[in-house]
């Protein structure tokens, strides 16, 4: 099962297993990762999921596509390696994954 | 003697939120979460679109984990109705007969579908939407039905023809008015979304009212004011909610189509909240009073909720959101369109991604935006911050309005 590393706004690291075929947000709340909210579940809607992609892999995640893009406007502090956790589903390629979570509003 | 915890009577998306927000304001009391359906609090909005479609298995459907409740020390009593609210006693009455005790009260108590009222409506082929359980013997009825037919051409009745045509089946949308979701959209996007139904096989009558629903010697016939009879192995009504305020009513908070609650969600009672779809509300946006059947509302106002049962109440101002999908295409709406007095075109309807911003009172009021994500987002960030915009503006493609968002 892959691996994806968390680490919140607080700067507390935590490594997940998240099962493929979910999203990243989905493994997140599985876990309890502090700061992913996902109030809209996952539909792209909100951008309550967004975090940053570790540089290291940002060529591997890939960039959002226009509705992702467009919803991370909503987001509080959009960077180049801005995601969607909601928008990456989890493969085995994203084994070692890092993610940053981003200050979400709640 | 031990303080009383606080309660939330309702465990949909709002009840959920004001938990999380009250722990997140501070509150580190004792906390219980009531719901009357048997499950951790879920998204609803798939209930129509994916998982009827068979893509979502239910636990993905729960917005948080088991161990997310204990984390945050929420105690839950699923599968228990609240029944009354004795507000002398401050206690809740529950239809296990247990009495519960409260200090304070939030009522997230949602809405119920309307139901079909012509003869008939009992017949067991008349399927609805709302809750999981219902999305589960929807999915299991289609499955071994080959003809549905769709009462009421609104979101919900809308997105389940999609899903159904999807799977092959004949779909019928029958909608009592001359367009379809006229309550949310303009005539212009119910137009396309009639020609999007019509392309994908869907017979939509507009204008038509059922009048009854007789059994046949397969399935059932459904009957319009037309004179006209529809076959159909599954009939879904999709006509609207009733807010869930009896309860309420019952212990003499002021109730009108819903629960009434000021800009900080506060009821008549100063000791109960309400948040959520069963609220009648004061609207800070808007600056009127209405009901909102949203994610949107029932976070928002859940968090306002919240604040106010923490003693830090701030009014409830945000912007309304809306979204549906049906087939690939995906329906945003931001602020409150309707009613308007002008409404621009940006972008091409005959490409399929378009959006109408309307402009009531001289002001941009809300847009609907068809695969145009961007307009959307830009449009709740131009409402949010209050930024006067003209129709000429909001026409031109040339004019960036993200960036005029961005300020």
């Amino acid at each position: 099962m892959p691996k994806i590393t968390f680490i919140d706004v607080n700067g507390n690291s935590r490594e997940c297993e998240v099962p493929s075929g979910i999203s990243v947000m989905e493994g997140a709340i599985q876990n309890g990762i502090e700061g992913i909210l996902a109030i809209c579940g996952g539909s792209c809607a909100c951008s309550t999921c967004h975090s940053y992609i570790d540089e290291a892999w940002m060529a591997v995640v890939g960039k959002p596509d226009e509705i992702e893009d467009s919803t991370l406007e909503l987001a509080l502090d959009r960077r180049p390696n801005s995601r969607l956790t909601c928008q990456i589903e989890v493969t085995d390629a994203l084994d070692g994954l890092v993610v940053h979570v981003a200050q979400n509003d709640g | 003697m031990a303080t009383a915890p606080y309660i939330v009577v309702g465990g949909g998306q709002a009840g959920l939120q004001v938990c999380d927000s009250l722990r997140k304001f501070g509150y580190e009391g004792e906390l219980l979460l009531i719901g009357e359906e048997p499950v951790l609090p879920y998204q609803r909005p798939p209930l129509s679109k994916h998982y009827l479609g068979g893509d979502l298995d239910a636990a993905r459907l729960s917005f948080r984990p088991a161990s997310h409740y204990e984390k945050l020390g929420i105690a839950l009593r699923l599968g228990v109705r609240v029944t009354a609210i004795d507000r002398e006693r401050r206690e809740v009455v529950c239809s296990d007969g247990s009495r519960l005790a409260y200090a304070r009260l939030a009522l997230t108590t949602g809405t119920r579908v309307r139901e079909l009222a012509c003869p008939g409506a009992d017949h067991p082929a008349v399927c609805y939407v709302r809750t999981l359980a219902d999305s589960d013997h929807l999915r299991a009825a289609l499955a071994e039905a080959h003809r549905l037919v769709v009462v009421g051409g609104g979101f919900i009745g809308l997105e389940v023809a999609a899903v159904a045509r999807k799977q092959g089946k004949e779909v019928v949308v029958i909608e009592a008015l001359d367009r379809l979701m006229a309550r949310a959209v303009s005539p212009q996007v119910s137009d396309f979304y009639a020609a999007l139904h019509r392309r994908h096989g869907v017979d939509v009558r507009l204008s038509t009212g059922v009048s009854a629903i007789e059994p046949a010697a397969s399935g059932v016939q459904v009957l319009t004011g037309r004179d006209e009879a529809f076959a159909a192995d599954v009939v879904v009504a999709g006509i609207g909610v009733v807010a869930n305020d009896e309860i309420a009513a019952a212990a003499g908070l002021a109730c009108r189509n819903g629960i009434v609650v000021d800009a900080c969600a506060r009821t008549s009672d100063p000791l109960i909240v309400a948040a959520g779809d069963c609220t009648m509300h004061m609207n800070g946006f808007l600056g009127r009073e209405l009901r909102l059947e949203s994610v949107q509302n029932a976070v928002d106002q859940a968090r306002v909720a919240a604040g106010t049962m923490c003693e830090q109440p701030e009014p409830y101002v945000q912007v309304p959101w809306f979204w549906s999908d049906q087939y690939d295409v995906k329906l945003q709406m931001a602020g409150i369109g309707m009613p308007c007095e002008q409404s621009v075109l940006r972008g091409d309807p005959a490409a399929g991604a378009f959006s109408y911003f309307y402009f009531r009172d001289g002001r941009l009021c809300g847009a609907d935006s068809v695969n145009r994500p961007a307009d959307h987002m830009a449009c709740r960030r131009l409402l949010a911050q209050g930024t006067m915009m003209t129709p000429a503006q909001v026409g031109d493609e040339g004019v960036d309005l993200m960036q005029i968002a961005r300020g």
